[in-house]
């Protein structure tokens, strides 16, 4: 299985960057996945990976529209903490595998 | 072996030209879909599409269980048309096929349009079909930006690793 570090950490890694062991993360590891794409994490991002990695964990269906509903940001606001596609890139620093969901 | 060089989707738009629940919910998911993706992404209504974006019936659309030979019992066995002829059947079907809708966390028509909209998707109206079912840009929901022709919306198909999708 590949590797990558972070923060000084390895993580187990898929193809696609996602981490596969998400008990490795930490918030260190999600800044400096975010500082690769030059992106700096505030306490909403934090706030948002939270809810994503706690929604995985139950096993519940990750959605942008649960997200939107999490109290912590509205859609609109999603897609600026996360430019670009926005569930991808918030379920990789949330340390959590790919979002297979079509809404 | 040198790898291919790939040359993603930049922007889709998409023309919905139908009005039944599951027509319109399909242009709506993809139309979603390429937002989500970071695709730049435009929506035509057009002929009975424009129900889809009419605030009096975009939450009120219908399965058709007449002619629709994908049509199922629960259970998978067939559905005969004339069940489907029988007053009642109609509602009843779509009704289920709404709830079966909600539990996968697919959003109301309206609510679909907000996020679309939230993520930066752009809706638009057919101007002959809007003049030709004689509404007006009140009548349409607040998301839709313009009513346009099909040419001003082709013209929004410029640039490279552009697709136009017809649903």
């Amino acid at each position: 299985m590949a590797q990558k570090e972070y923060a000084g950490t390895m993580v187990d890694i898929d193809d696609n960057g996602y981490m596969t062991n998400s008990d490795q993360w930490t918030k260190e590891i999600a800044a400096a996945m975010a500082a690769e794409n030059n992106e700096e994490l505030t306490d909403t991002h934090y706030a948002v990976l939270e809810f994503i990695r706690n929604k995985v964990s139950e096993g519940s269906n990750l959605t942008i529209r649960s997200i939107g509903k999490s109290g912590i940001t509205d859609i609109k606001n999603f897609y600026k903490l996360f430019p670009g596609a926005p569930l991808k890139k918030a379920t990789l620093y949330a340390g959590v595998i790919k979002p297979s969901s079509c809404v | 072996m040198a790898e291919e060089a790939k040359f993603p989707l930049k922007k889709v738009l998409l023309i919905c030209a139908k009005g039944s629940l599951e027509d319109v919910l399909a242009t709506l998911v993809m139309a979603n879909g390429a937002v989500m993706e970071g695709i730049e992404t435009k929506v035509f209504f057009t002929f009975f599409g424009l129900d889809g974006i009419t605030k009096k019936r975009m939450n009120k659309l219908h399965t058709a269980t007449v002619g629709n030979p994908a049509m199922r019992m629960p259970g998978g066995l067939p559905f005969p048309t004339w069940l489907g002829s029988i007053p009642g059947v109609e509602a009843g079907v779509s009704a289920m096929m709404k709830k079966q809708i909600d539990e996968l966390d697919i959003p109301r028509v309206d609510e679909f349009l907000e996020m679309i909209e939230a993520g930066g998707g752009e809706i638009y109206a057919c101007k002959l079909a809007v003049d030709m079912f004689k509404l007006k840009k009140e009548d349409l929901a607040d998301q839709v930006i313009n009513i346009i022709t099909i040419g001003e919306f082709y013209e929004m198909a410029d640039g490279q690793q552009t697709q136009i999708i017809f649903t």
